[in-house]
């Protein structure tokens, strides 16, 4: 009776087939059934919800309803949410309400759309399983016992699992597209700079991007049109007018030329997840476009400079959590270093100290040219890469990640092994490039993502090949079981 | 690339996090793997390679010098673990 996608809620509800109120109702009683099994939420807002509804079909009733009012929708939990708790997934910000609304939150507001909740996530988005959370591990949908992905995993688990139509997301070495893929939903990392930081609680802050995650490319085309753009409170947000990114939705593929990299199909891929992905590239081959082969030959340094990057500025940015401000603070402090030093190891998550550790020893007086400078060097290769690449081709094709989603508890003994995880997405983030994973079949019932890579400020077209693709292909609208 | 307890003892008193004494061999152990591993970058000569901190070209924006945002005081420390009349309070510094 509901629609499940964003475009289709859209429709449904500018043509009163029914309410805001009631479709926002439906989705938390589903949420209230469904998640206890799934832990995709750390805070649903029910009330807020409502209240949101009722003032969208009011906006609605007025003819005054944009192209997503009413939609309801989740934020991940890094957005920060003026009244409504803000963890980060982390003990620190257990109790921690921000006194403002991320500009992300603040844009989807006023188009109308309704939160639901605040969806969970890896401890600071530090993390590729969602297992690093304080509220516990996120299940995926296509099968429990299985990891979602991460860091976004509670954003991609929900929307696979229809407990929201769309959530945000970020994505600082693959934290969109990596769940996305995990769980069979379509996910955009959108050019450095294209969506404000303001709000996003920082990471890496020269990595880090909000996105969309949604059922289909299409979906994401109308939540980047609401998302993203100019803000001033973000001094690394770019300036370029806005743009429609659903403009180029219908462009024919006739003339895309799709580069494939020999060292995204190297060795480590997973057999059915390179099946799946051949699969994609001969759909694709059948609306137009050509292929050519193509070398991104720093590839395998991309995780080392990307760990040693995103620590550094990870180890500088959590600097804030004194246990002075806000956060969490220790009982019966002795003096203020204790203050700090116990309030932060009761605070953060082994994962995060680690990262802090790495961060910090890279960081200091001796060794920041050997890590921290050649990390940025490497940064530089790896960018000018992909330049000569897109000289070549319009959009760059592989897996989003080397297999399917892994068993929980599979890979936190051994960070280094969760790390590779994140093998065809780090380098993206380190050059500032778009990207998006969208589904392209299942191994042994999991899904496969396809990852595609675009030039600087070309997520429309991405969208675009994604979505021809998606009107060729069934694998975005297929359903986990038992939801 | 291997790090030593003092060294690891060192960088946590840096990074203002506690750590305990029986965890030590742990932290020694992970933080030397990591290492090790992301000194693969130095399979590459990197001489004369401009290092990139930030992909896309930004440049700070100048704005007007006039107040646009006000701050709520209260609002703000409403989340504050200790304050008392405005000030955030922790343990005594200066004897």
């Amino acid at each position: 009776m509901f629609a499940e996608t964003v475009s289709a809620i859209a429709d449904d509800l500018r043509a009163r087939r029914y309410s805001s109120a009631a479709v926002t109702e439906h989705y938390l009683e589903r949420i209230a059934r469904l998640d206890p099994a799934l832990n995709t939420y750390i805070t649903v807002c029910a009330d807020a919800a409502r209240a949101a509804a009722a003032a969208a079909d009011a906006r609605i009733a007025r003819g005054e309803g944009g192209p997503l009012t009413g939609v309801p929708y989740a934020n991940k939990d890094i957005f920060c949410t003026r009244g409504l708790r803000t963890s980060c997934a982390s003990r620190m910000l257990d109790n921690f309400v921000a006194p403002y609304d991320a500009t992300v939150v603040e844009k989807l507001a006023a188009a109308g759309m309704v939160m639901l909740g605040k969806t969970n996530m890896d401890e600071f988005a530090m993390g590729s399983s969602n297992e690093t959370s304080y509220y516990g591990p996120v299940r995926n949908p296509w099968a429990r016992e299985r990891v979602p992905g991460g860091s976004s995993g509670g954003s991609a688990a929900a929307v696979a699992a229809r407990l929201a139509p769309a959530a945000t997301g970020t994505d600082t070495g693959g934290s969109i597209r990596q769940p996305a893929a995990l769980c069979g939903v379509t996910g955009l990392k959108p050019t450095y700079g294209r969506v404000s930081r303001w709000g996003m609680i920082a990471f890496a802050s020269s990595l880090d991007q909000g996105g969309p995650m949604a059922l289909s490319a299409a979906d994401c085309a109308l939540l980047m049109n609401a998302m993203a753009g100019h803000c001033a409170r973000d001094s690394t947000s770019v300036q370029r007018p806005d743009e429609d990114y659903t403009r180029l939705l219908d462009a024919p593929l006739a003339d895309l030329r799709i580069g494939l990299p020999a060292e995204y199909f190297a060795q480590g891929l997973d057999a059915g997840v390179r099946a799946a992905i051949e699969a994609s590239v001969e759909v694709l081959k059948r609306l137009g476009a050509t292929t050519r082969e193509i070398a991104l030959p720093h590839s395998r340094y991309a995780i080392p400079a990307y760990y040693v990057v995103a620590s550094a500025e990870c180890s500088s940015n959590l600097s804030r959590y004194d246990g002075v401000r806000f956060g969490h603070r220790c009982e019966d402090p002795r003096d203020l270093f204790d203050l700090y030093t116990r309030s932060r190891a009761e605070g953060f998550g082994a994962e995060v100290q680690r990262r802090i550790f790495v961060g910090t020893y890279a960081l200091s007086a001796g060794y920041y040219d050997a890590y921290y400078r050649k990390a940025q060097q490497l940064r530089r290769l790896i960018q000018q890469d992909f330049v000569r690449a897109f000289a070549e081709v319009d959009v760059i094709l592989g897996p989003t990640t080397p297999g399917p989603a892994f068993p929980l508890g599979q890979k936190t003994d051994d960070p280094l092994t969760m790390y590779l995880s994140d093998v065809y997405t780090t380098a993206v983030n380190l050059a500032g490039l778009p990207a998006l994973s969208m589904p392209a079949g299942f191994v042994d019932g999991l899904p496969v993502g396809a990852q595609v890579i675009g030039n600087y400020f070309d997520e429309a077209r991405l969208l675009g090949v994604a979505h021809r693709y998606q009107q060729e292909t069934r694998w975005h609208l297929a359903r986990p079981p038992q939801t | 690339m291997s790090i030593g307890g003092a060294e690891i003892e060192g960088i946590a008193r840096l990074a203002r996090i506690r750590i305990e004494p029986a965890d030590i061999a742990r932290h020694t152990a992970e933080l030397s793997r990591i290492l090790g591993y992301v000194a693969a970058m130095n399979e590459v000569d990197t001489t004369g390679v401009e290092p990139l901190a930030h992909a896309i070209d930004a440049t700070a924006t100048l704005r007007a010098d006039v107040v646009t945002e006000h701050v709520d005081r209260d609002l703000l420390q409403a989340g504050a673990p200790r304050v008392e009349e405005g000030y955030y309070l922790v343990p005594r510094v200066i004897e």
